[in-house]
């Protein structure tokens, strides 16, 4: 075991201390935290997609109305 | 809802009831390392935690200790400088050599995946696991004015 080893192992001693346990509530107050953020999401997720459902809508609806006629013209083109 | 969302939720719970309660134990102990306060290591651990709740089914055959851990790493590494840690039994190393020294004296971690985690190179991870422990070995925990020194010099 080289020496570098052995200074390795006395840190890791050292950061091997004493395990204090963990607090009962731990576990449900993250599952609690953890269903609010997929909530977050959700209403998120909610909102782009009907944000994007009512730009193609109203897309489509100017292109309806606004797009060029092809109706017959008057004069024959050239001015004859 | 639905009825299958309803029973994926399920899943998702007990899924994750039977993971944290293996693995918190461990986690807490990274955390608290890290920040040098257990309160301050259980708020970090719940928040990582809430990520994994949330990211359960999207993970996709990775490692949910492998993912907490990741989590906590991001977070205590992203944290402004008014938070910095102090105290604790790594009280005289600054962030990035308690990143450093729990990911792999601690965890275990080659020195390329720490890297890789911590977005240094390998050499790095190697000059900074050498310099602090020395540190570790000469002062045990005391002041954090010399890791303070030493990241403004880094």
């Amino acid at each position: 075991m080289s020496p570098y080893d052995r200074k390795e192992d006395e840190v890791r001693r050292l950061l091997d201390g004493p395990h204090p346990g963990v607090p009962v509530d731990l576990a449900p107050r993250a599952a609690e935290r953890g269903r609010r953020v997929l909530a977050r999401r959700r209403v998120l997720h909610a909102v782009l997609w009907t944000l994007l459902v009512v730009g193609v809508v109203v897309a489509l609806v100017l292109a309806v109305v606004w797009w060029p006629g092809a109706e017959p013209l008057d004069t024959t083109p050239g001015g004859w | 809802m639905g009825e299958r969302r309803e029973a994926a939720e399920r899943l998702r719970e007990a899924e994750f009831e039977a993971f944290a309660a293996g693995a918190a134990g461990r986690l807490l102990h990274v955390a608290a390392l890290l920040t040098g306060d257990r309160t301050e290591g259980t708020e970090l651990l719940c928040a990582a935690l809430s990520r994994t709740y949330a990211d359960w089914f999207r993970m996709r055959g990775e490692d949910p200790y492998a993912f907490t851990r990741a989590e906590i790493v991001r977070r205590f590494a992203q944290r402004p400088w008014w938070r910095r840690p102090r105290g604790g039994v790594l009280g005289t190393l600054n962030v990035r050599e308690r990143l450093v020294i729990v990911l792999r004296l601690y965890e275990g971690i080659a020195e390329e995946q720490a890297a890789a985690q911590l977005g240094m190179p390998s050499e790095r991870v190697r000059t900074i696991t050498l310099r602090a422990t020395a540190v570790l070995r000469s002062r045990p925990a005391r002041s954090g004015t010399a890791a303070r020194v030493r990241e403004a010099a880094s």
